[in-house]
């Protein structure tokens, strides 16, 4: 409550979880989340690998369905529809309309290898928002130029190293104006000496005001970045609060001993 | 670096080119011996062996029921290779269908057109009025708005166009499904994070990356149908091989028929060729750091005197074919 600039703005918040809950088959992966992600946030979820922190990121674009809960995204419910007190399910086509405001960068980087780094830009833009190619090859020059890799726009992915394809692939996300980006351990396939180029585009798009939620494993990051952060385990929010509160000072001994493993 | 030509003084550190007597390969040499003398024998049996009437077979190469055979071959593998492609497609993408129906369905499709000779089913699909001998458009088990004739409505050309074709597309859709299996997951995840829909997904980010791994195959495939045709002959269809049959059943010109026939199926097989050389090459975009120059830039790299040879896979950009990366 102390946080006046975010409480000049009375919007709703721009990701809500209420008791999201997820299982593959007989495995239950979240046993209902509980969080909620404010406009303009940098939002990190930690935890070790098997606590379904890059499931419940999965569940906000919904790459994967929640089996019960309530998750919403800037005031709409996620993959699906309420009319009075009935349920209905999106089409796949309206799934997609609402992914375009989702930005999605992933571990493994996921760039198009047939295409060059410009055409993996502007890919979505024209495909899906029908955008002209002179504009979108514009646009796609000045993003890639804000990732700093102006003068790789002709290579083809594999031309390219670990840390320059992850900022291509944000540059891809950010060409669809998304309202909110999400990060799943964007710098976990990185070489060390790549991994700051990556940060330093993250942590120019949080200057600039961008809702993040990054699934994490730099404490650096979420330490200097971060406005809120959650500890994941076996599926459940063990802590929350202020990265630095968290970091410095955890509450409950899983945190504790997970952060012992990792700082 | 500067250039060592422009050093006058020597430099002592650096050693002398080793010059040592190199292993010889006597082996090598005896076996050329005999690659030449069997080479030398078969020469002389093609043109001193009067029967292959080296004559004939020139006379009848561009005879005009030999031309007509072609274009018939032609035309039937082109369209059964598009039937066999458009049937493929479809049949991969319902065998990978969450549709337990759909995918069984193309599972049967493919064990009963896989699993039994494509010369039997050409001859079936032309026998398919002793079974059916009308066809008719109506409401399924309700009244007919109209029929006709099976062998009428068809002809030969069709049976043969239905047997290839259909059993083609059994073999392609095996082909496209492991292209569309090979292709990561994480492509079509991060299409669909982008927004778009499954089908411009397929179109534009799996399907051209499964290409590459369907392309080789295809194209395996569409010689082997092109000589596959001649099996058509059997229905009756004058087709490539047909014509030269017809040809020397009348004149008895059995062997130069047969060599007629062979140079053009091995002249069209070597066309297609070439062309799959280049299909894969264009799909091989971004999987190849570069591209190693195709024989034709080899060719007019040497005659613009770069005599050393092409070792490193460097693509002149000044060159023909060369502008992948620009």
């Amino acid at each position: 409550m102390t946080e006046l600039t975010k409480q000049d703005r009375p919007e709703h918040p721009m990701v809500k979880a209420e008791g999201v809950r997820k299982s593959y088959g007989q495995v239950e992966v979240l046993k209902g989340i509980d969080l909620e992600v404010k406009q303009g946030e940098v939002f990190c979820l930690i935890g070790p690998s098997g606590s379904g922190k890059s499931t419940f990121l999965r569940c906000i674009n919904h790459l994967e369905k929640i089996n019960g809960g309530f998750l919403s995204v800037d005031g709409e419910l996620v993959g699906y529809r309420q009319k009075g007190d009935r349920l209905y399910e999106l089409k796949d086509r309206e799934v997609a309309v609402k992914r375009q405001d989702i930005g999605m960068v992933f571990q493994r980087f996921n760039l198009f290898p047939h295409m060059t780094a410009m055409q993996n830009i502007i890919e979505a833009p024209v495909q899906v928002k029908g955008e002209s190619r002179a504009d979108a090859r514009q646009r796609a020059m000045a993003l890639l130029e804000r990732v700093g890799l102006a003068d790789k726009a002709a290579s083809y992915p594999s031309q390219l190293s670990g840390g320059q394809q992850q900022r291509v692939a944000i540059a891809r996300a950010l060409a669809m104006k998304p309202k909110l980006m999400l990060f799943d351990e964007p710098t976990s396939a990185l070489d060390p000496e790549l991994v700051g180029d990556v940060l330093d585009v993250m942590r120019d798009l949080a200057r600039e005001g961008m809702t993040m939620i990054v699934v994490t494993h730099e404490m650096g990051f979420a330490r200097e970045v971060g406005d809120a952060l959650v500890f994941m385990d076996g599926g459940v929010v063990v802590e929350s609060g202020h990265p630095r509160e968290v970091l410095t000072n955890p509450q409950h001994e899983r945190t504790r001993a997970f952060l012992s493993k990792v700082l | 670096m500067n250039s060592p030509d422009q050093g006058v003084t020597k430099q002592p550190a650096r050693p002398e080119s080793i010059k040592a007597v190199p292993v010889r390969h006597p082996g090598r040499w005896a076996g050329a011996v005999v690659i030449v003398v069997l080479i030398a024998m078969l020469l002389h049996a093609l043109f001193y062996n009067k029967a292959f009437q080296w004559d004939v077979v020139g006379k009848y190469l561009f005879d005009s029921s030999i031309t007509n055979g072609l274009v018939v071959t032609l035309e039937l593998t082109a369209l059964s290779m598009v039937m066999g492609l458009v049937g493929g497609v479809l049949l991969a993408v319902m065998r990978l269908s969450p549709n337990p129906l759909l995918s069984g369905v193309a599972w049967l499709y493919i064990w009963i057109f896989r699993g039994t000779p494509v010369l039997v089913q050409l001859v079936f699909w032309n026998f398919l009025g002793a079974l059916w001998p009308t066809l008719s458009i109506g409401i399924p088990f309700g009244p007919e708005f109209w029929s006709g004739s099976t062998n009428t409505l068809i002809p030969v050309f069709t049976a043969a166009l239905l047997g290839l074709g259909l059993n083609e597309a059994a073999y392609m859709a095996e082909i496209v499904r492991g292209g569309i299996q090979s292709v990561d997951e994480g492509q079509a995840e991060a299409s669909h994070a982008l927004g778009m829909s499954r089908f411009t997904t397929m179109r534009r980010i799996v399907l051209p990356q499964a290409m590459r791994v369907i392309i080789p195959p295809t194209g395996n495939e569409t010689i082997s149908m092109l000589k596959t045709t001649s099996l058509v002959s059997v229905i009756a269809l004058e087709e490539l091989f047909r014509a030269g049959q017809n040809i020397y059943s009348r004149t008895f010109e059995t062997i130069p028929l047969l060599i007629t026939v062979s140079l053009w199926y091995l002249f069209l097989t070597s066309v297609l060729t070439v062309g799959q050389y280049y299909v894969e090459r264009y799909y091989a975009r971004g999987s190849n750091r570069a591209l190693p120059p195709t024989p034709i830039q080899r060719i007019r790299a040497l005659f613009q005197g770069r005599h050393t040879p092409p070792a490193p896979p460097v693509v002149n950009p000044g060159v023909h074919g060369g502008g992948n990366f620009s």
